[in-house]
């Protein structure tokens, strides 16, 4: 109905798009249409999207069968193009196929890829040549308590904004003399100021009051310094918005026994991985936590916690809470509102209801059964 | 009188059984009080050492540098003379004043006495309830090179670079510590943080060096983690975990973890190693100037790291008696310090652990 809409409008009618839409969503949310019709969409895409799948390795594969389970059975308009990506197995797609299909879907859904620590003579991770390669240099996390699921510290909502291209993963060592070896760190202004923008701009967005950069400034003075004077400069930009800064060690301890002082964080690469993972051990764990990666054209959606939980692969346990939430932010991302409330929801009644719950929530249901759990709490 | 011809009498006679006993020459023992608070509570330590009759004597002394004949700043020579004569040594918190001109005071310390391992035992205070109950960890740290090597240039304008340097001396030399110090204090487990998948050659050497002492060590078990994985699991089971060695960086963000865990610094002992037997015992939370000279400091962290040297002194009798003093006397409400919650002032919780010292003799 809404393309029709939009068929009539581009006819010359001059009505924007969106008091169209609008007027389509209150005459099909209207009590009486609502009983009658399958509710209509907020948005209908013309035809269907298509998105980059990486599974990643580990538990990777079953936690996107399960988010495939999920988009059947709710109808969702997406298509998923499946690349095979791994640096532990051989035959995985090169950097440039990958680039390839995301400069063709511009979004994609990602397990996470095992970065094998043997030196095999290469010193980039392949999460590193992709993120480069794409220029993702945003990674937010979102972490905030979920209803239902209890942990040490409740009601948390804050965000973890790292810059993800340099800092300590600049993959630049080399050994001048044997046993002596040295690892370069790098810190630009110019992306320093692109992730403070970021941070700040996201903070107004999404109505946050505050912005916290994580910094060592006082031991590494010209490094972190920059940063930490990159973030004040831009902070100026955004008089609304308070902004403060903690040293890292300091904001770890105040994690652990204060964390409802945080709302917006933003910190280099490195600190960034450890912060992240604080956060989400607060929330609940690395099963229950999405995130999602941003360049100025591309957008990925991954688990917060980046670990592949390879013990656990092939046997059905992992949680795929954190994946489903992964993949309910993508379609809000690609405006299909709709579908992303509704599997927002059955996830969020199943982890309250409380009686289907995976390992590390405290049951014993398994991937399938919590997966199966999800989709009966979809009705479209 | 009788006391003392008793006392001179045992040593000899505990030297024919082989059996040793709590009395000993007393040792020297250097101690720096510090600034603001530290000074009180250093006396704190003092007089509860008096009451358990630790056969210690202190030597006070003051490492404010002072510029050397050649211009440069230095800690004065009569306390680098006594440090390393004693060898042993308790510090409490240091103020580095701003605009003096000379490094850090805890950089200083650190590079006159080559301290390369930093240990921090975290053990859940009874008491001092946190969301944490079940931690009783050692993390140690490798304390002289890693990414605080103070190395950073500016390339071009708006583009730095700071250098991670990790040698395989300074990680070998950690290596062994950390397990001597496991095998010395019954920890059966050793785990190294690394994050050797991203720095895959200067984590990777670390690593191999953690690999490398660990088979002289095969009755200590030894795995390795990603400090990620380690982050994520000690926040929700920090029981998982034993002792944790790590470089420097990793190592001062998760001992400061570790020591939120169980309650911030105000409760958290620490102990510095250095090369040629010297050892450093310290309390790392600052100087406090706002409530100094007011009976209000705690003194836990001071005396929890002097309990640490007791045991690294070999006298374990002295450490466990105080210790367990120390912890009555914080399980008790009536008697806790302002920042634990309660309404004591320091005189009174030291002259409360004095008493109970006593009385368990």
């Amino acid at each position: 109905m809404a393309s029709v809409i939009r068929h009539i409008s581009r006819l010359g009618l001059n009505v924007s798009e969106n008091v169209w839409c609008n007027t389509a969503r209150h005459i099909s949310s209207s009590p009486v249409l609502k009983q009658l019709s399958v509710s209509e969409p907020v948005s209908k895409p013309d035809g269907v999207k298509t998105v980059t799948l990486i599974p990643g390795d580990g538990v990777g594969p079953e936690l996107v069968n399960s988010v495939k389970d999920v988009f059947k059975h709710s109808g969702v308009p997406v298509e998923f193009e499946e690349l095979f990506v791994s640096e532990v197995l051989g035959q995985s797609a090169s950097v440039d196929e990958i680039m390839e299909s995301f400069q063709k879907n511009n979004v994609g859904l990602k397990g996470h890829i095992e970065s094998p620590f043997e030196n095999k003579g290469e010193l980039e991770t392949l999460n590193m040549k992709i993120r480069r390669g794409l220029d993702l240099f945003a990674n937010v996390v979102r972490c905030h308590s979920i209803p239902g699921l209890s942990t040490k510290h409740s009601n948390l909502d804050l965000v973890v904004i790292r810059e993800q291209t340099e800092g300590e993963y600049s993959s630049l060592e080399h050994e001048s003399v044997t046993g002596v070896v040295e690892c370069l760190k790098i810190i630009t202004r110019t992306k320093s100021k692109r992730i403070a923008k970021f941070a700040f701009d996201y903070a107004t967005k999404h109505g946050r009051q505050k912005v916290t950069a994580v910094h060592k400034a006082n031991i590494m003075k010209l490094g972190d310094g920059l940063f930490l004077q990159s973030c004040q400069e831009i902070s100026e930009l955004y008089p609304k918005i308070k902004f403060e800064s903690m040293i890292i060690d300091n904001c770890c301890m105040q994690l652990v026994s204060n964390p409802h002082q945080f709302d917006v964080m933003v910190m280099p690469n490195l600190y960034g991985s450890i912060v992240d993972n604080v956060a989400v051990g607060l929330v609940g764990g690395a099963g229950v936590v999405p995130g999602e990666s941003y360049s100025s054209e591309y957008a990925i959606f991954e688990p917060g916690a980046r670990h592949t939980f390879s013990q656990a692969s092939g046997r059905n346990v992992a949680n795929p809470t954190a994946m489903l939430m992964c993949s309910a932010n993508m379609l809000r991302h690609l405006n299909l509102e709709f579908y992303a409330q509704l599997i927002e929801n059955a996830v969020g009644k199943v982890i309250k209801m409380g009686k289907v719950r995976t390992r590390d929530m405290g049951g014993y249901a398994t991937t399938s059964e919590f997966t199966r759990a999800v989709t009966n709490n979809i009705r479209v | 009188m009788a006391t003392r011809i008793f006392r001179s009498l045992v040593p000899s006679l505990a030297r024919l059984s082989g059996v040793r006993t709590y009395s000993r020459e007393a040792s020297l023992v250097t101690l720096i009080p510090g600034d603001g608070i530290g000074p009180e509570i250093s006396a704190a330590v003092q007089q509860i050492f008096e009451a358990a009759e630790v056969p210690i004597e202190w030597e006070i002394v003051d490492v404010m540098p002072v510029k050397g004949p050649d211009g440069r700043w230095a800690i004065p020579a009569k306390a680098v003379e006594s440090m390393n004569k004693n060898k042993i040594g308790l510090k409490g918190p240091l103020g580095t004043p701003i605009g003096k001109g000379h490094m850090s005071m805890n950089l200083a310390l650190r590079k006159t006495f080559d301290l390369y391992a930093n240990v921090r035992p975290c053990m859940s205070i009874d008491g001092y309830k946190t969301p944490y109950d079940d931690v009783n960890l050692v993390t140690i740290r490798e304390n002289t090179e890693g990414e605080y090597s103070g190395i950073e240039h500016t390339i071009v304008d708006g583009v730095v670079q700071s250098i991670k340097l990790i040698t395989e001396a300074a990680s070998m030399r950690v290596a062994q510590f950390a397990f001597d110090y496991a095998r010395n204090n019954n920890r059966n487990h050793v785990t190294a943080v690394h994050k050797a998948n991203i720095m895959r050659m200067s984590d990777g050497l670390f690593l191999r060096c953690c690999r490398e002492v660990a088979e002289q060590y095969r009755d200590i078990k030894f795995d390795e983690m990603y400090l990620d994985t380690v982050c994520l699991n000690m926040v929700q089971d920090p029981s998982a975990y034993d002792v944790l060695v790590m470089p420097n960086l990793y190592g001062d963000i998760l001992s400061d973890l570790c020591a939120g865990l169980v309650g911030g610094l105000g409760v958290t002992p620490s102990g510095n190693i250095g090369a040629g037997g010297i050892a450093i015992f310290e309390s790392v939370h600052g100087t406090a100037p706002d409530i100094a000279g007011q009976d209000k400091a705690n003194p836990t962290a001071l005396l929890l790291s002097a309990v640490m040297m007791l045991r690294h002194m070999d006298l374990k009798g002295h450490a466990s008696k105080i210790e367990t003093a120390a912890l009555n006397v914080i399980r008790d409400p009536d008697f806790r310090t302002a920042d634990l919650g309660g309404r004591a002032t320091c005189s009174q919780f030291t002259s409360e652990i004095c008493r109970r010292v006593r009385e368990s003799d």
